[in-house]
């Protein structure tokens, strides 16, 4: 019993990264431009299929590089040439162009490579378990855990270490005051759009060693990712972190009681955190 | 605004006219009556929606869950209570409304796009129920195993099943019952409160407007008429099944509204018109219809923003 709680407890966790990854992009880009990506998702399904395409030409680690780097550049053309028009605007407009965009990336890369389940090869040693009595530990899992906990303490330090990312947090505050500080705003959500997208291409390439390559695979991560926000705080990136992190493990442990619930579990902890603390976990006070 | 206004009335006049008339005209012009059905039906969505998000400026995109317990209330109704096909639009609207009117206080305090955040993420909830919980829902496959019931009205039995245009008829009175209460309420003393909430919510405030619970008000109501919109959509179809509580469905309620003009209060019928004929068009002829649906979403947002009369009104006044 202890052993099964772990396991799934484990899985949650994994999970639980996944949507801390997304999450935290999507965060990125709603605290300074104020725009809901939902088609977060399909750049994190392209991220997948683009390394999928890479991979035999310059193996996994190659891919894992250069992936995530040209899903960026399309986030880069997409915000440059579809969002930045519709800043100023009452945000519906934003939503829903992103939305449009959404059913475009799903059914495209279904056009493109098939709505069937895609083959992705990671390399062998890593897929071996690391014991026997805890046989879910594979070396890939492991490295998963790795990569989001290095891909985030990447992310803080930008934000904290560097100039963009000092101005990504200023303008979060009060973009008018950055932008009279001469900043160029425009460059400046450009580049913070192309980071989130980032942070969803490198969640692509490693979901699909986990979950298989389809292209639904976005869409079904987008609304716990929204979730983890929710309940992590808005405006606060630490603590969609631990929103994303949190309702992972929930919904993990949840399938070892009640498998049919351990969907709609998140939720119910999304509707107990705005009814306790309408600001989520750390969110700042007053601020929304 | 206020005050006798002709053109207004003439415009109303021939709304009524065109929608009393949809068995005479359709037909002729390459349409079903099933098709006129289902513009009604989502058009009554799309006004609900309107109702909240252009009459009272706040931002759902979670209106499909409450169309949806609509949809699941009159099916499972039929199914496994009462056969009634009236009964079961009251109880499909009262599922649909209570749900909104207790999620109501979570969400009235949120604005802008958190309150789109957080509606779309709550309408989830119902559409996993639907999903999973297979032994009363249908789960993936749908709620199958029941038709629309004849209406009994005392005097007589209409059938409105094997007769599309007397269903048509009962979809167009519901219709017109719920444009009528929405019509008459944005134009009381309550739906002034609610243009000036949208309009300036601040100095709403500082006149001592409760904001919230006008809101909160304004969602219900909203909620209650999608809901009966939804199960109107069961009845049309025969049939529920978990897309109907999908958030893209909501996306979509939101696009018929801003595709006919958020501004006017027919905007979202003639939306629904526009979307229905598109989708149905769409669908036969391409299997990659959701790459176009999408691409008509970025170009509705990028070229049309003020909607069909949106265009129109600002032509006249030029």
């Amino acid at each position: 019993m202890t052993q099964l709680i772990l396991f799934d407890a484990f899985n949650g966790l994994i999970v639980g990264a996944f949507y801390a990854l997304m999450a935290l992009g999507l965060s990125l880009i709603l605290n300074l431009s104020g725009v809901i990506n939902f088609a977060h998702g399909g750049f994190l399904a392209i991220g997948g299929y683009l390394a999928y395409m890479l991979i035999p030409y310059i193996g996994f680690w190659g891919a894992l590089i250069v992936a995530p780097l040209l899903t960026a550049v399309l986030g880069l053309i997409v915000e440059r040439v579809l969002i930045r028009p519709l800043y100023g605007r009452d945000p519906l407009y934003s939503l829903l162009l992103t939305f449009g965009l959404a059913f475009i990336f799903e059914d495209g890369t279904r056009f493109i490579w098939g709505a069937q389940s895609l083959p992705f090869q990671v390399p062998g040693w890593l897929v071996t378990p690391l014991s026997s009595q805890y046989f879910f530990l594979t070396g890939y899992r492991l490295f998963m855990v790795l990569t989001v906990a290095i891909a985030v303490t990447g992310l803080f330090l930008i934000l904290t270490r560097t100039r963009l990312g000092m101005r990504i947090r200023a303008g979060t505050l009060d973009l008018e005051t950055v932008s009279v500080l001469g900043v160029n705003v425009r460059i400046l959500r450009n580049l913070n759009f192309g980071l989130g997208i980032y942070l969803a291409g490198l969640a692509g390439v490693l979901a699909v060693g986990q979950l298989g390559l389809q292209p639904t695979v976005g869409s079904s991560l987008i609304m716990p990712s929204f979730v983890a926000i929710i309940v992590g705080g808005l405006g606060s990136l630490p603590g969609t972190l631990l929103g994303g992190l949190l309702i992972g493990v929930a919904s993990g442990i949840t399938t070892v009681f009640f498998p049919s619930a351990s969907e709609a579990v998140i939720y119910v902890m999304m509707a107990a955190v705005l009814l306790v603390r309408p600001r989520g976990l750390l969110g700042e006070e007053g601020r929304f | 605004m206020s005050g006798f206004d002709p053109k207004k009335q003439a415009a109303n006049i021939v709304v009524w006219l065109l929608l009393i008339a949809v068995p005479l005209w359709l037909p002729a012009v390459g349409g079903y009556i099933e098709l006129g059905s289902r513009v009604v039906v989502l058009g009554l969505a799309a006004l609900a929606l309107n109702f909240l998000l252009g009459y009272t400026g706040v931002l759902s995109f979670g209106h499909a869950a409450y169309f949806g317990l609509g949809a699941y209330g009159v099916g499972m109704m039929i199914r496994y209570l009462v056969p009634s096909t009236g009964l079961g639009i009251v109880f499909g609207t009262l599922v649909g409304t209570v749900a909104a009117a207790l999620i109501g206080p979570l969400i009235v305090r949120l604005r802008g796009v958190y309150f789109a955040m957080v509606t779309i993420a709550f309408g989830q909830v119902f559409y996993f129920i639907a999903f999973r919980w297979n032994s009363v829902t249908g789960g993936d496959d749908g709620l199958t195993g029941w038709t629309r019931q004849p209406l009994h009205f005392g005097f007589a039995t209409v059938d409105i099943l094997h007769k599309p245009n007397a269903f048509y008829y009962l979809v167009l009175a519901l219709f017109a019952l719920a444009a009528a209460v929405m019509a008459y309420l944005l134009r009381s003393p309550f739906g002034r409160t609610l243009l000036a909430i949208r309009e300036n919510e601040r100095r709403a405030r500082f006149l001592g407007i409760p904001v919230d619970r006008h809101i909160w008000i304004s969602w219900v109501i909203s909620c209650g008429f999608v809901s009966l919109a939804g199960t109107l959509y069961a009845l049309l179809n025969n049939f529920v099944d978990p897309r109907a509580l999908y958030w893209t469905q909501s996306g979509d309620f939101v696009i018929m509204a801003v595709l006919g003009g958020m501004r006017s209060f027919w905007g979202p019928l003639i939306g629904a018109a526009i979307y229905v004929v598109l989708q149905d068009y769409l669908s036969s002829e391409t299997a990659n219809w959701q790459s176009f649906i999408g691409l008509f979403f970025v170009l509705v947002v990028l070229f049309f923003p003020r909607g069909v009369l949106g265009i129109l009104r600002r032509k006249a006044a030029s």
